[in-house]
């Protein structure tokens, strides 16, 4: 009798894996990479190279040690690596940079039981401890390279200094963080996922829209504010993470509202310049209760009859 | 409103659509099993050594949830054995050795009818049950109780979502009158006021050819649905025909509505002309590792293996062969299996999906994907952790088994396959609760 394989339905498979979909994100993120290495120069690239390679070198390193099978081929330490990178000063020492990315794969992600377990963007605490651990460092301003004169190579932020011009905004001329500034490349990345069906544009769009409109209420310049700081890179890249948003539609919206409230109490009553890590980790933690209270609906679903 | 529930984009390959049906030669033996259908199986009415005629009722059941098998050939009964179905369910069945001759029951002679009554009592004869896959008998289906909610639509599914399967389309090209004329029967008998054949944008020739024959009467209203699965599913097309939500626990007829397929209307307009029960039916034979896929007019009974000998597969490089169509056909696991009312193809495919599995990352996509709006990820979680009550607040129940989930998921995980495992499981859960108190 000729065997047959017996397995249980559907017997075909969409085409899309994790690692497409991390692929995706990369090419997403390509665009802001070219624009910190022609905004900072070549030491960016080096910084986002440096980042990449320690991730996975980490990745690696755990799986060896916790005898698991090694699963940096999904991508997801590539593009955990590419954004703790966006989100550090371009003069940052490499070993701070190998410690936030020890911190982000291996304390936030890999303990936890590796991807799909963490409850934080593994990057936004990266940041998060190192801005807490080398505070000195991680606030070191660099101004882009065209705009470095011989007694000013480091400045103030666009948050901080509040006088920067919409143009310098949009195409990152400013000083800050390496992958933060150039508006415009962060915007096509996110206009790619969103035609790739990658992200939902949900989460960013309620939380960019939340900004804005508590800035209007306060009186602060909602576009500036907008443009500035982390906010583009954190509502496109780091607040859609699939893992640590809720899942539905409903969750996504009260997730980027959430975000965009607490960067704002941050921004504007706090003693920090910057919220947007806060915020969506703040949220993250939040995100199972979210996902609680937005469950999807059944179609056709009856209440439960009480049980005598 | 055709958009309102979740579906997916699937391919098509319709590789048959075009194939006129073959009529497939009369095999040397058959084998009836005696569960064809949903419900109980029949008990035989002939044994070992018997002469048996086409069309000849060879088993019944006085259970309530059955319908009637008749033999497909005529000859003589060579053996009554236990039988295990693909669903894994075992029943009797009666294997035949062919004369070859087909001489025809003095059974066989068309039903007088007059009312309701010997409808029910006529499509209950025929044998017939639901040709489209489930099989629920067809008379149940028809003998609704008109004083509890009167029944005001009838839906003819003609969608066929699935990949690869054409026979519902070949019934449509082919016998368009008895597909009109079956429903005509059934509409004035019942007096059902509306009548919607819902038919997916992939089939335009078929909505053409419709649409003119019914072009005069306004009761029967041909529907375009867009190309997506699972727009075949009972209650996502009732809902896309008539726009009401067929509920939990319910059955379309508490919302006023019977869902019939296309190729089971049409055989009970043949069955009331001719008398000839449910012995053969049409299906798709078609695969990669098929050479000339067809659609074949098969008796019940033949075997998938040498079905797929008629259609020119290659049987070394077969792995795997489906009854039904890809996202919910059931494997079977011997080449000698029958053909039986139910399938409405047969598919032999040379790989298996690639399954290597990774972590969930909470993308969503099998929740976007759900028609019945579930969380397939959450079933999953609760039901590794055993957890009955999150499963039923999740509703599993509703789950349909479309396959959906497990298509769109990027980690390649078995959705589909742990919401059948969990459904399971909260029955059980469920009656040792009962059995406790």
């Amino acid at each position: 009798m000729k065997k047959l394989i017996v397995s249980p339905s559907p017997h075909v498979r969409s085409g899309i894996t994790t690692q497409k979909i991390m692929l995706n994100v990369i090419i997403a993120l390509c665009p802001a990479v070219i624009a910190s290495g022609m905004i900072f120069g070549f030491r960016a690239i080096f910084l986002i190279l440096v980042c990449v390679a320690t991730s996975m070198v980490w990745e690696t390193l755990f799986n060896m040690i916790a005898k698991k099978p090694n699963t940096i081929s999904d991508l997801t330490a590539v593009v955990t690596g590419i954004l703790l990178a966006f989100n550090l000063p371009p003069t940052l020492p490499f070993w701070m940079a190998a410690i936030g990315t020890f911190v982000a794969i291996v304390i936030v992600k890999c303990l936890f039981g590796g991807l799909g377990q963490n409850f934080a963007n593994p990057a936004i605490v990266g940041r998060i401890v190192l801005m807490l651990s080398f505070t000195g460092a991680m606030t070191n301003w660099t101004l882009p390279l065209a705009r470095q004169t011989s007694d000013a190579i480091t400045g103030a932020t666009p948050l901080v200094s509040q006088n920067a011009e919409y143009s310098d905004l949009f195409f990152g001329m400013t000083g800050g963080c390496l992958g933060e500034t150039c508006a415009l490349a962060l915007i096509i990345g996110g206009i790619y996922l969103v035609i790739r069906r990658i992200i939902s544009p949900i989460t960013p769009l309620f939380f960019l829209l939340t900004v804005e409109v508590f800035s209007a209420i306060v009186g602060a310049d909602p576009l500036y504010q907008i443009l500035s700081g982390g906010l583009l890179l954190g509502a496109i890249f780091m607040a859609t993470d699939y893992v640590t948003s809720p899942i539905t539609m409903w969750g996504k919206v009260i997730f980027g509202i959430g975000c965009g409230i607490i960067t704002c109490v941050i921004r504007f009553y706090a003693s920090m310049a910057e919220g947007v890590s806060f915020s969506i980790l703040i949220m993250n933690i939040l995100t199972p209760y979210i996902d609680m209270i937005t469950k999807a609906k059944p179609v056709g679903a009856v209440p439960a009859k009480k049980e005598d | 409103m055709d958009l309102a529930l979740n579906c997916i984009k699937i391919s098509h390959r319709k590789n048959t659509e075009n194939c006129e049906t073959l009529v497939y030669p009369v095999p040397e033996t058959v084998c009836i099993p005696m569960l064809q259908h949903m419900g109980s199986p029949c008990k035989p009415l002939v044994s070992v050594g018997d002469e048996v005629k086409v069309g000849q009722k060879i088993g019944d059941s006085e259970a309530f949830m059955s319908v009637p098998v008749h033999s497909s050939v005529s000859g003589k009964v060579i053996a009554a054995e236990d039988f295990l179905s693909a669903a894994g369910k075992v029943c009797k069945s009666i294997t035949i050795e062919c004369d070859g001759k087909q001489t025809v029951s003095e059974d066989v002679k068309p039903p007088v009818i007059t009312d309701k009554a010997s409808l029910i009592k006529a499509v209950r004869e025929s044998g017939c049950c639901g040709l489209g896959g489930a099989g629920f008998p067809t008379h149940i289906k028809l003998n609704f109780d008109e004083n509890k909610t009167p029944i005001d639509s009838l839906v003819i599914n003609a969608a066929e979502c699935e990949p690869y399967i054409t026979s519902d389309y070949r019934e449509m090209m082919e016998n368009p009158e008895d597909v009109l004329n079956g429903i005509k029967i059934i509409q004035n008998i019942l007096q059902i006021e509306n009548v919607y054949v819902c038919i997916e944008s992939n089939k335009p020739k078929a909505i053409e050819l419709l649409t003119d024959m019914t072009s005069g009467d306004n009761s029967i209203k041909i529907k375009r649905l867009s190309s997506l699965y699972p727009q075949g599913a009972e209650k996502v097309i009732a809902y896309n025909a008539t726009g009401r939500t067929i509920k939990e626990g319910e059955l379309p007829s508490n919302q006023g509505i019977i869902v019939m397929n296309v190729s089971t209307v049409a055989f009970l307009n043949r069955y009331f002309k001719t008398g000839m029960p449910l012995i053969r039916r049409r299906l798709t034979i078609d695969g990669n590792a098929v050479k000339s896929p067809c659609n074949a007019d098969v008796p019940v009974g033949t075997s998938i293996g040498e079905l797929l000998r008629f259609a020119e597969c290659d049987e070394d490089k077969v792995k795997k062969v489906l009854t039904g169509g890809l996202m919910m056909g059931m494997c079977i696991y011997d080449l000698s299996t029958p053909v039986i009312k139910t399938n409405n193809a047969v598919i032999a495919l040379k790989n298996d999906v690639k399954k290597t599995q990774t972590n969930c990352i909470r993308c969503g996509r099998c929740i976007n994907a759900c028609p019945a709006g579930l969380m397939p990820t959450e079933f999953e979680k609760a039901y590794k952790q055993k957890d009955a009550d999150r499963l039923k607040s999740l509703r599993v129940n509703l789950c349909m088994n479309c396959g959906s989930c497990s298509y769109v998921c990027p980690a390649k995980r078995n959705l589909a396959e742990t919401n059948q495992l969990a459904k399971m499981f909260v029955s059980q859960s469920n009656q040792e609760k009962r059995n406790n108190i």
